[in-house]
């Protein structure tokens, strides 16, 4: 275990010395992906609960093909399917936006995760207390303002608890990247197991990593919910 | 708690024992090869999900000589090596080299064959297989293999971007899709598992790799057997020795390559 630690700390933990590896890229792509998601998900989720099918039901076939597939067939889809369509490799930038495997895995990340996040937010917005949007009509707020003020504010607020597991998987969902060669966490705990021959301390060193970050992200997430959903606490 | 103590000092009592236990408790009748099938025409899986290939009809030649049952057990190549430590089957037949840093963790059976590690690229790429030649482009290699172990000693360090692949399929996949500019694997592999296929047609090789000062790509290609397991790898040692003196070898050879694998001087 001594030498694994000692022989692979580095690209465990940030780089081999030629490109960003291990618990660093496992972030970014978290970090990337989830950012992404999130932004997507907001105004996907309005439109979600749109009453106008045109907009409602795009965003509920994206939110179906997206949670009814596996990210891992996704990914192969984005990352080897796509780039083998002669229209993107003679169009200049899809070919160099796909010939990257790092681009091609946020892609497939970012709308993977945005589209379960669609689905709590507009749970979320669904779940409003009716109340609450009657008194907003009250006193003459109506489509975005009420939108900006009262509900998206609050179905956020609300689908903290649902969207922070949706954080922890994403996390754990990110161990399928170097399927598209991206050097994650799990990659450098299989050179290291490809190179010692001890799978045991090899991916026991990575699963500890990994329990590390879900265990800080828990906290976090924990904290907001303790400050954002104070309201809620009996 | 309690009883997840017990289960925890049990699995690590459990994994001590398969660690150290006896070599062959049961008697012998079958032979269990760990096998990466994305290596054709070495071993590569057939679309009925046969393992086929010359490895394969080697290894069903070695159980028929020892008249055991021959399984086959699918396996990435980069978790080969501790697979077969922990006991997920007795030998690997793969297209592993004897490499000095194998040889540390596994013992290697008598040649099966020899091949030297090659460089492909698209025809009239301009590409040679040298650091100068190489500089910025991308080269892809299979994760665990020496061809990967040589890229990562050698053109890495000098600039030239290495990328590693979970299987040998892939480096294929990308080499086609243009992602990668150069792949680098075994020579016949190359030949025969890519170059003369239809999808290989625009593809060439570039080289092939002598210059090893620091022996990353090791000597033949043999068959890997625990360190402790003697008995076993006399066995595997002699019935491929019977194998070459009865005719089967030459056979089996014929069937694939229409020139002579094994190299009697590697020995």
């Amino acid at each position: 275990m001594i030498d694994i630690i000692q022989q692979y700390w580095r690209p465990l933990l940030y780089t081999d010395g030629y490109t960003m590896t291990g618990v660093a890229m496992t972030l970014w792509l978290l970090v990337i992906s989830c950012l992404i998601g999130f932004c997507l998900a907001v105004p996907l989720a309005v439109a979600r609960n749109a009453r106008n099918p045109f907009i409602r039901l795009p965003v509920w076939t994206y939110v179906f093909v997206f949670t009814g597939t596996p990210l891992y067939v996704q990914l192969l889809i984005i990352y080897t399917g796509i780039y083998s369509l002669s229209i993107v490799q003679h169009t200049s930038f899809l070919n160099a936006f796909f010939r990257q495997g790092i681009d091609c895995t946020l892609l497939a990340f970012a709308l993977n995760t945005g589209a379960y996040t669609t689905q709590i937010f507009a749970g979320a917005m669904r779940d409003m207390a009716f109340g609450e949007i009657e008194a907003a009509r009250a006193i003459g707020m109506s489509g975005f303002t009420l939108y900006r003020r009262i509900i998206i504010p609050s179905s956020l607020r609300r689908a903290l608890p649902l969207y922070s597991n949706e954080v922890i998987l994403m996390l754990h969902s990110t161990t399928l990247a170097f399927t598209a060669t991206v050097p994650d966490i799990l990659k450098v705990a299989n050179d290291a197991n490809s190179a010692t021959y001890e799978p045991f301390w090899s991916f026991g060193i990575a699963g500890v990593l990994y329990a590390c970050i879900s265990f800080t992200l828990i906290f976090t997430f924990r904290r907001a919910e303790h400050r954002f959903l104070a309201f809620l606490r009996r | 708690m309690k009883k997840l103590l017990a289960a925890g000092a049990l699995a690590v009592m459990m994994l001590g024992l398969t660690g150290t236990g006896p070599a062959h408790a049961k008697a012998f009748t079958e032979l269990k090869f760990g096998v990466d099938a994305t290596y054709p025409p070495f071993e590569s899986l057939s679309p009925s999900g046969e393992f086929v290939g010359f490895d394969m009809d080697m290894g069903r030649a070695i159980c028929a000589y020892l008249k055991v049952k021959c399984v086959f057990v699918s396996q990435t190549f980069s978790g080969i090596i501790p697979a077969l430590q922990a006991r997920k089957f007795d030998a690997i037949l793969s297209s592993m080299s004897k490499t000095p840093e194998r040889e540390k963790a596994i013992s290697f059976s008598t040649q099966m064959y020899d091949e030297p590690t090659s460089l492909i690229a698209k025809k009239g790429s301009g590409i040679a297989a040298t650091v100068d030649s190489l500089k910025g482009k991308t080269v892809g290699v299979e994760a665990g293999t020496i061809q990967e172990s040589y890229a990562n000693a050698y053109w890495k360090p000098a600039g030239v971007k290495v990328v590693s692949y979970p299987g040998q399929d892939q480096v294929y996949a990308d080499l086609l899709t243009g992602r990668l500019d150069a792949s680098l694997q075994d020579s016949v592999e190359a030949d025969y598992g890519f170059l003369k296929t239809p999808k290989g047609a625009d593809y060439a090789l570039v080289a092939n790799i002598t210059d090893d000062p620091k022996d990353v790509l090791g000597s033949y290609v043999a068959i890997g057997v625990r360190k402790n397991e003697t008995a076993l790898l006399a066995k595997i040692d002699e019935a491929i020795a019977a194998l070459h003196k009865d005719g089967t070898y030459d056979k089996l050879q014929s069937k694939y390559f229409n020139f002579n694998i094994y190299q009697t001087s590697a020995n």
